[in-house]
């Protein structure tokens, strides 16, 4: 048999199709949500979800995996609803602190030659423990700006989906096909190559980290947009969701192996996945347990692929 | 066997039509979004929503009422919940809320698309929602002013809830408020019971030998049954112990009420709020002008009707009813508060 389709194309269609697979029966099931304010409530929470997947593909990038991002998306949207409302000046200054904390983090992990697992899983309780400090019952307000464009209404292509392809796109020419990105992406790959070719892996692992600062703070102020206020609790779930977001959209744990696209695609599927069991009137105590099925589904057809790839 | 059926909820709907116009929400569709359902207080409430709706929907008041609880007790679980309700079509949500804040824009998204929400027990802020509300501080008043009409004074003794929580907070400034304004009593003394029957009876044990006599003990639900065993084993004088509406604090009231002609009262909120809000929401639909604003009423039990509140309490449990229409009529009428 020619295969005109090889399975590193298949590969790289497997999230597009799973997440259309998707599409489609949310469509079926529920033919309301195939309209422009269908699609928007559809998706709009999961813009906050795919910035953050987008920040956890930095930190998996190079190796290394970030079990704070929920927390720290709940510290940034504190931060939003409260500091950048009231003093502007402040809440900006804080939040940049933020992204050079995470650098130091990088650097720290690097330095140390420290499992991020432990640092990140430590730094989540800071934050956390931050933001409530910040805001220690729920409340505060967004920012005008910040609701006004989450709220936009486009013509014609709902904002969700405008806002989730400019990013995975944005990403993706940063990271895929810069010469500076192929450099960020070989600390990943191949880490002593690098150094030896003359490039320091502490400026690549730090770039990398306060990248994912970075969307993690857009993440927390896109949240606090949509929800107008925000709860130290408010995103703890997103850590699971943006791991889960990045494997699911081809990504792979060690290697450098990821890609902007798919972990966009992911956080998508992830989001609609929760919706699909909700208009299936699936019991709640089994939808956690169907969302598990759903990711092994996708990620033990993606193992078949990748088998074929071997035998070839 | 049909025509029985038909006669039976043709007999069920005259009892309920007298002040109610059915035909105009039948075939609107009410949501419930919970948060969580890890309690027997949440538990006893979804058992409510799905007989009181179960009923309404056999009625024909509203074509559907379903139940959705989160998998995850989760701010963006239930924004995204509540957002797959939007495009299900629900005409109302009537929603216990994960986060007082936090669900305001899903709230607001909800009432752009012409959805009625009614929240209660966890209100929301969201001004386009319904909220209804419990009135701790008027429930800690209330314990005052029954005593105030039963006795012409004397020390009390008050049991505390968990310190650094709201609704101790509440309970107790609506006890001190009551005191101040009947001017007959004196607080003698004050301790944490944890609303637990184990810790009320400890911590009672513990003040009671450093008391002078107490004419009535003023609680917050939980810790009843504690405080009569301290004084009881104390071999002390039975003052008057408000009760909390739990299945071991109605018994002991029972047993005392058959043995020696004991007299108190018993309040706290009842789980089936769920179904007031409900109706709430039905009445909304109806086009009916309701307040933003609502209180729950308290569940009081009183001397007269114990029995037949303790017998429709499950051992273990709390004390629970099912609102009716009527009732939230009354609560919408008298519910600018």
């Amino acid at each position: 048999m020619s295969a005109p389709v090889s399975p590193r194309v298949l590969r790289a269609l497997l999230p597009p199709l799973s997440l259309a697979a998707l599409l489609i029966a949310i469509f079926w099931l529920q033919p309301r949500t195939m309209s422009y304010f269908g699609l928007n409530l559809l998706l709009n929470l999961a813009v906050p979800i795919a910035l953050a997947t987008i920040a956890q593909m930095f930190i998996l990038c190079v190796n290394e995996l970030d079990l704070s991002i929920g927390a720290f998306v709940s510290l940034v949207a504190c931060i939003t609803a409260t500091w950048l409302h009231d003093a502007p000046l402040l809440g900006v200054l804080a939040l940049a602190g933020l992204v050079a904390a995470y650098a130091g983090l990088g650097a720290l992990i690097h330095l140390r030659n420290l499992p991020s697992i432990v640092v990140t899983l430590g730094m989540s309780f800071v934050w956390l423990g931050l933001a409530v400090l910040v805001l220690p019952t729920p409340g505060g307000a967004a920012p005008d700006y910040i609701r006004s464009l989450m709220t936009l209404k486009p013509p014609i292509v709902p904002f969700p989906i405008i806002a989730s392809v400019v990013l995975a796109l944005a990403v993706h020419v940063l990271l895929m096909r810069s010469a500076w990105g192929t450099v960020l992406r070989g600390a990943g790959g191949n880490p002593q190559a690098l150094a030896r070719a003359g490039w320091s892996i502490l400026r690549i692992k730090m770039t990398m980290f306060a990248l994912a600062g970075f969307f993690g703070v857009l993440s927390g102020m896109a949240l606090v947009g949509l929800t107008t206020s925000a709860d130290a609790n408010i995103a703890l779930r997103y850590t699971l969701l943006s791991i889960a977001g990045v494997i699911l959209g081809g990504g792979e744990f060690v290697g450098g192996r990821v890609s902007p696209i798919g972990a966009v695609i992911g956080a998508v599927t992830l989001a609609l996945a929760g919706s699909f069991l909700s208009f299936l009137r699936l019991n709640p105590d089994w939808q956690i347990g169907a969302q598990g099925a759903i990711l092994i589904l996708v990620l033990a057809l993606r193992v078949l692929i990748s088998r074929g790839e071997v035998r070839r | 066997m049909k025509t029985m059926t038909t006669v039976a909820c043709a007999a069920l709907l005259s009892l309920g039509t007298a002040a109610m116009a059915p035909a105009d929400t039948s075939d609107k569709r009410i949501a419930l979004s919970n948060n969580y359902a890890g309690n027997s207080w949440r538990q006893a409430m979804l058992r409510s929503w799905e007989k009181v709706t179960g009923e309404a929907v056999e009625e024909g008041v509203v074509a559907e009422a379903d139940a959705f609880t989160t998998a995850e007790n989760q701010v963006t679980e239930q924004a995204a919940q509540i957002q797959n309700l939007i495009l299900q079509g629900y005409d109302a949500i009537v929603l216990n809320a994960a986060s007082p804040e936090g669900l305001n824009g899903a709230v607001r998204e909800a009432c752009d698309a012409g959805v009625v929400v009614v929240s209660f027990d966890g209100i929301v802020t969201e001004p386009c929602a319904w909220r209804i509300a419990v009135d701790f501080k008027q429930m800690g008043k209330d314990e005052v002013l029954y005593l105030a009409d039963r006795l012409d004074g004397g020390d009390l003794l008050e049991i505390r809830g968990l310190a650094g929580v709201f609704v101790d907070d509440a309970i107790s400034a609506g006890i001190h408020e009551g005191v101040e304004e009947t001017g007959k009593f004196e607080i003698a003394g004050s301790v944490h019971g944890n609303w637990a029957q184990d810790v009320a009876q400890k911590a009672v044990a513990g003040i009671l030998p450093s008391l002078p006599e107490i004419a009535a003990v003023v609680t917050q639900g939980g810790d009843g049954y504690g405080a009569a065993q301290a004084f009881k084993a104390a071999g002390r004088p039975m003052p008057i112990i408000v009760m909390g509406n739990r299945h071991d604090e109605l018994t002991w009231w029972k047993e005392q009420k058959d043995a020696n002609g004991y007299e108190t009262m018993s309040v706290s909120i009842a789980p089936g709020v769920s179904t007031l809000a409900f109706w709430v929401a039905q009445q909304v639909l109806d086009g009916a002008d309701v307040p933003k604003d609502l209180t729950v009423p308290f569940l009081r039990i009183d001397q007269e009707n114990l029995e037949e509140a303790l017998e429709r309490t499950e051992p273990g449990g709390v004390a629970n009813v099912n609102y009716t229409l009527e009732d939230a009529k009354e609560v919408i009428g008298g519910g600018a508060m």
